[in-house]
């Protein structure tokens, strides 16, 4: 509409560059190594794909992922919940400095993270030298790659219910209260409706992170191929052993995942920005 | 069931929202609880409800003291401002969800929660809404709706929050008078928080005043507006004209302007309160006061004319106000910037230091009452 007045710089000039150079980094950055990704992991053939799929160590490493992943995600559901719960309907001192403290696993290097756990868990750690007169082994074991997983991924969940939470207030649950529900009930019926959707964003969130989860679990996992190797861990470790192909093929699994939850997540976002109950119906029953 | 309220006090970090109230809220009668915000009422409300506790004092329904029950079992109906509707319930799903919280053991049959919300929602003159979504209702439907969720368990007590104060003034005046009607058949025992006066005045059957989270005064509405108690209670109950000066041989004066006190003894400074009802304006002063005023305004709308004045000659911080029938602003047809004298029939000093009003009264000087209420 060229009679109508432009914004300044935007001349139909400007907007085709800005355009074009988004769309080019976009290529260069974000699409192009996708896709070279699957290209690699099946540029020996279908086969050779499967062969390293199917391979021993690949799979007990998507075994262990997916185990890691399973504990974590219900772990950090019920955390992050009741962490917003306690933060939005409840006031007490220190509330404002606990929703600081959340975000602590986003601020710190995910390996600084694991190392603190090393330092603490360990064998000659504070709690595990304790725990290793009782012949419990955190570290360099699954338990140990749960732990850190749980540590990084602990904020994805009470991020997003926190501020939904305090947008819709408490006068709801108390009207529940009032007509004498029950905590459970009123959980159940009033408040999970309500944030069903946030929740499952963060899951989705939670569980991406989970998967792909480097930095801290490299530290704490000790790299054990068919033990404490998950599909990250494995991806270099092929790498390093020169198996390009075999390293592209896991990684395409971990790409497969991270399409898959970006299809959620966007699925998640449109969920809930639509009205949950639109236009009245016409006239009644 | 009646309410009594026995010394109750809460302190939110330092605030002191109530400072140890008492009052008796009679059974089967609708009570507001009237006030500006930060005066404790809806504190007061909620903790009735039990959703707030109290630092100190009691809470008896009846002869049962409540104050350790938990809300879910004081079995009270409370209706918020803002709805609070479930949101992902339909409205009869909402209705039901106090009939189907109850226990096991006292919860009526599938059938019969159905036949009593088809009846509530007869009574809230809403039938066809049951399948719908609180989003796909206005205002006042919501407001209706959450009073019939409120009423389903049959509660010994109904708690309104500021019952209409989020509603556009057609819709809360039709409420309010629904709401009387509903109160005048089923007569539960009912208390309504609100800051608008009027709404107190038409709606309740007595009205408690609170300021600063203790309670002014309590009574019924025509004699809270004869015989307001306390400055605090005539400044919130409507417009009133003040004339402030010092009192010497039985009249009070300011500047140019003067009234005569008959009967009154004491000297030293006062304030006179008169409401516009009990002024008349003249062209000329009266024998018993001469209060100048210059006419800023004058409105026509309504059942009378209103009257805008400042003094001339004398001060007072706010505006005053006269009202006058319109056959008699017709018959003396005032205008803007003439000078005119206001005439009090009755008015109510308030003496230094003291907090309780006495009454003047001009117009009937055999009954000069100087009562000391």
């Amino acid at each position: 509409m060229a009679s109508q007045q432009h914004r300044v710089g935007d001349t139909p000039w400007i907007r085709r560059t800005l355009i074009a150079s988004a769309l080019i980094l976009t290529m260069l950055m974000l699409v192009i190594p996708l896709v070279v990704i699957f290209a690699q992991a099946l540029s020996s053939g279908w086969a050779t794909f499967a062969e390293n799929i199917g391979n021993e160590y690949t799979l007990h490493a998507i075994g262990l992922t997916l185990f890691v992943a399973a504990l974590t995600v219900p772990l950090n559901l019920v955390f992050g919940t009741s962490l917003a719960w306690l933060v939005t309907r409840f006031r007490f001192p220190g509330r404002k400095l606990l929703i600081t403290l959340i975000d602590i696993p986003f601020a710190v290097s995910p390996v600084v993270a694991g190392l603190l756990y090393l330092l603490l868990y360990g064998r000659n750690g504070w709690v595990g030298s304790w725990l290793t007169e009782y012949d419990i082994q955190l570290m360099f074991s699954w338990p140990g790659i749960v732990m850190v997983t749980v540590f990084v991924t602990c904020p994805f969940v009470a991020r997003e219910l926190i501020p939904l939470m305090q947008q819709q207030g408490t006068e709801e649950e108390e009207a529940g209260v009032v007509l004498g529900a029950s905590g459970w009930r009123i959980f159940r019926r009033i408040t999970l409706p309500n944030i069903k959707w946030a929740l499952i964003y963060g899951v989705v969130l939670t569980n991406a992170r989970a998967v792909g989860e480097f930095g801290a679990v490299s530290v704490v996992s000790g790299n054990i191929r068919g033990q404490t190797n998950t599909l990250p861990l494995h991806v270099e470790l092929l790498y390093q052993d020169y198996n390009i192909v075999g390293a592209f093929a896991s990684a395409s699994l971990l790409a497969a995942i991270a399409i898959l939850t970006l299809v959620a997540k966007a699925f998640v976002e449109w969920r809930q920005s639509r009205p949950e109950h639109p236009a009245p119906e016409k006239g009644g029953v | 069931m009646s309410i009594t309220i026995d010394q109750i006090s809460k302190n939110f970090d330092g605030f002191q929202a109530l400072d140890e109230v008492s009052l008796d809220i009679p059974e089967g009668k609708l009570t507001a609880l009237l006030g500006p915000s930060g005066s404790g009422k809806t504190t007061l409300l909620r903790i009735i409800a039990g959703l707030e506790s109290s630092d100190g004092g009691r809470i008896l329904f009846g002869d049962e003291d409540v104050s350790q029950l938990h809300v879910r079992d004081r079995n009270i109906g409370f209706v918020f401002q803002h709805y609070a509707l479930f949101k992902h319930l339909t409205v009869a799903e909402n209705i039901a969800f106090g009939l189907e919280s109850l226990p096991r053991k006292q919860r009526p049959s599938k059938t019969e929660i159905q036949r009593r919300v088809d009846e509530l929602l007869d009574m809230i003159q809403l039938p066809d809404v049951a399948k719908r979504y609180p989003t796909q209702l206005s205002g006042g439907q919501k407001q209706r709706v959450a009073l019939a969720r409120a009423l389903a368990t049959r509660p010994r007590i109904l708690l309104l929050d500021e019952p209409f104060g989020a509603l556009d003034a057609k819709v809360r005046k039709d409420l309010r008078r629904w709401l009387r009607a509903l109160h005048d058949e089923f007569h539960f025992t009912s208390v309504f928080v609100t800051h608008d006066q009027e709404e107190a005045l038409e709606l309740s059957d007595q009205v408690v005043v609170m300021s600063q989270g203790q309670v002014e005064q309590v009574n019924e509405p025509a004699s809270l507006y004869a015989r307001p108690e306390s400055r605090f209670v005539f400044d919130f109950l409507g417009q009133v004209n003040t004339l402030s000066g010092a009192v010497r041989g039985q009249k009070l004066s300011q500047a140019d302007a003067w009234v005569s006190l008959p009967g009154i003894q004491a000297e030293g400074e006062a304030q006179l309160y008169l409401r516009p009802h009990e002024v008349q304006l003249d062209r000329s002063p009266a024998s018993h006061a001469k209060l100048p005023l210059r006419i800023e305004s004058i409105s026509l709308i309504g059942s009378e004319v209103r009257i805008e004045l400042t003094p001339e000659g004398w001060q007072s911080n706010e505006i005053w106000e006269v009202g006058m029938s319109h056959s008699e602003f017709a018959r003396q047809n005032p205008a803007r910037g003439e000078r005119w004298y206001a005439i009090p029939d009755v008015g109510h000093l308030f003496l230094a230091g003291a907090n309780h009003p006495r009454s003047v009264n001009w117009q009937y000087p055999s009954g000069i009452s100087a009562s000391n209420q």
